[in-house]
């Protein structure tokens, strides 16, 4: 009895301060974005002043555009590519596939920063200004995986006769792709697409070194730390961090009703 | 249900084929008429009151994109990568007189920039860049120490206050190269920009020794401020800058350049290579040397500016303040770091050695 006690009180005890470890330093920013003293050192008072600060700044709404436009377009063109990718390779013969599937999960184990400059290589070496489209593209480029094997296990779930029987009861190959596969996959689809936007959303490194002229909120918070963190970093994070917990349960909810 | 998620599909791709249209028709940059110029200034983040961007593309129909780097070394990196991408920098002095070497810099026509004549003397004509043929003052200051007096028994006037026993475990040292072992030099009574390999080692076994005896209790740079401002050390090395912010912040703390001498540090504009707007970039270099608006930047950023005007504008406790407005003697004993790219692995070998004491 004892010990099933102390064994019990041990986990809750560890995984208490794994979660400590996780999340308490991001609780404190949060909770120093609505201090009214600029230094972290005290507590002075509640206030939403940098709240306000934030959406005031030209600098970082602009940053804000930037940072939906890349994140909006590299999500709808990565969930295309990614899903007919993944329809394509399921079609295929096993021994093609597999080589496929693995070159897909390289870009995904890369280091980003080795993404990230070979990208701006290629952009140098051919000679094309780096902004907001190159950005885009680089954005595209690590999206897609994640669509990819998002769609991959549903297609495998499907019932392979599906298709063929869609095409004797008269559909035609285009049809059985709209009409069959796209609704029997969908949720993949969109657990893929949620990801990619989650990716494209934070994503510093890679945007760092493929756009020169525009920035992405991640960039505003790395350049913003020289000049003294001003709290309205701490507001901007925070929103940052709450966007991103929130499609994170999004996804988590979605994957959840498709186990039940 | 199945007819919805067609839909929905079919409505994202058809967002997306618009959105792309949108932005493949719409002009490029270069084809749009003078008037309508776009200046890319890479800068600090937020090192230009916004306000001043907006009255320059007020006044000159010019439109302004603000990019930020963290370091002037990421800045270079940025610069060779993306040639033709930026039309105004911001480089400190020694990154400054490294760019020129390395032709990196466009001459600017002083034609254009006759504010010029409103900076201090003695920061016009610089040894990184002689008659400002590349670069112009934008901000600038010294490196000193910033101390917190209810932790200090005796006033500070010396680098010698970093070794001495008392402050064990209560100093913050630079994370900075050059920084670093300048001070050691200077705390030697040599200069900042040796050549000389004895001089090194005696600096290198100065710091190392400092760091062996427990005295230091962090290598920072920007971190440095916001520690100082919560009570953390007694003692920093620190650029005025930086300092002028914590002491705002926190009215304990007191900043000293050490009698030995220091470091000047001067945050020019600069046009690089590749630009395609050379002329309206000059325009905007004068326009920042204008008495009114080099004011509302010093009241925006709180650094040192070197516009004359602005200086005799100074109010009573401004002008008392040694780190926003640094006296003539102090600039007299300050040297500007030199471009030391031939003696780098000396350099680099030592600060290796400084930084793996234990």
């Amino acid at each position: 009895m004892v010990r099933t006690h102390r064994a019990k009180a041990l986990k809750g005890a560890y995984l208490a301060l794994v979660l400590a470890f996780l999340y308490i330093p991001i609780v404190i920013m949060i909770a120093l974005s609505f201090n009214k003293s600029v230094s972290r050192a005290e507590w002075t008072g509640f206030t939403l002043d940098w709240y306000a600060k934030l959406f005031q700044s030209k600098q970082i709404m602009a940053a804000l555009r930037v940072t939906l436009e890349v994140a909006v377009l590299a999500t709808a063109v990565s969930t295309v590519i990614g899903t007919l990718g993944a329809i394509g390779m399921h079609a295929m013969n096993t021994g093609m596939a597999n080589v496929l599937v693995n070159m897909s999960y390289l870009p995904m184990t890369t280091p980003d920063i080795v993404t990230g400059v070979s990208l701006m290589l290629m952009f140098v070496f051919t000679k094309v200004p780096m902004g907001k489209w190159t950005m885009l593209m680089a954005h595209i480029a690590f999206d897609t995986p994640y669509v990819l094997f998002s769609v991959m296990p549903k297609l495998r779930q499907m019932n392979p006769n599906l298709y063929e029987a869609a095409l004797d009861l008269g559909c035609s190959p285009l049809q059985a792709l709209y009409k069959v596969i796209l609704p029997e996959i969908s949720p993949g689809i969109v657990t893929g697409a949620l990801l990619a936007f989650t990716m494209s959303l934070d994503d510093f490194v890679i945007s760092y070194f493929t756009s020169n002229t525009d920035q992405n909120l991640a960039m505003i918070v790395y350049s913003a730390a020289r000049r003294g963190v001003e709290p309205t970093m701490y507001a901007l994070s925070t929103l940052m961090f709450v966007a991103i917990m929130a499609l994170l349960l999004a996804v988590n909810r979605r994957s959840g009703l498709e186990n039940m | 249900m199945k007819k919805t998620v067609v839909i929905a599909l079919a409505a994202v791709l058809i967002v997306a084929i618009g959105v792309g249209v949108y932005f493949a028709t719409r002009k490029p940059v270069e084809d749009r008429p003078a008037a309508d110029t776009e200046l890319t200034v890479y800068n600090w983040f937020d090192y230009i009151d916004p306000e001043v961007l907006n009255l320059f593309t007020e006044q000159t129909g010019i439109k302004v994109n603000y990019v930020n780097f963290t370091q002037n070394e990421d800045m270079y990196a940025k610069l060779e990568a993306g040639a033709g991408t930026y039309d105004v920098v911001f480089p400190s002095e020694y990154m400054i007189e490294r760019l020129i070497k390395e032709e990196r810099l466009e001459e600017l026509n002083l034609e254009n920039i006759p504010n010029l004549a409103n900076v201090l003397d003695n920061l016009r004509d610089p040894s990184y860049d002689p008659g400002n043929a590349h670069s112009v003052p934008y901000m600038w200051g010294t490196l000193g120490i910033l101390y917190n007096t209810e932790k200090v028994s005796e006033p500070i006037t010396s680098w010698r206050c970093l070794f001495d026993e008392q402050y064990k475990g209560q100093v913050f040292m630079m994370n900075s190269l050059r920084d670093t072992i300048g001070l050691g030099l200077k705390t030697l009574g040599y200069s900042m920009n040796t050549r000389s390999a004895d001089e090194l080692r005696e600096a290198c076994d100065l710091l190392v020794k400092q760091k062996q005896d427990g005295m230091v209790a962090g290598n920072f740079v920007d971190e440095t401020k916001d520690k100082m401002v919560a009570g953390e050390a007694a003692l920093a090395v620190i650029y005025s800058g930086d300092a002028l912010y914590a002491m705002e912040k926190n009215d304990k703390l007191a900043y000293a350049v050490p009698e030995e001498g220091s470091n000047i540090w001067v945050d020019g504009m600069c046009i690089p290579k590749g630009t395609q707007h050379k002329e309206a970039a000059e325009t905007f270099i004068n326009f920042m040397c204008q008495p009114e608006i080099a004011q509302m930047n010093m009241d925006y950023i709180y650094y040192s500016s070197p516009i004359k005007q602005v200086v005799e504008n100074l109010d009573e406790e401004q002008a008392a303040n040694g780190a926003l407005n640094p006296p003539q003697d102090v600039i007299a004993r300050c040297e500007y770091y030199n471009d030391i790219s031939d003696a780098m692995d000396l350099y680099e070998g030592i600060w290796m050695e400084i930084r793996m004491a234990r």
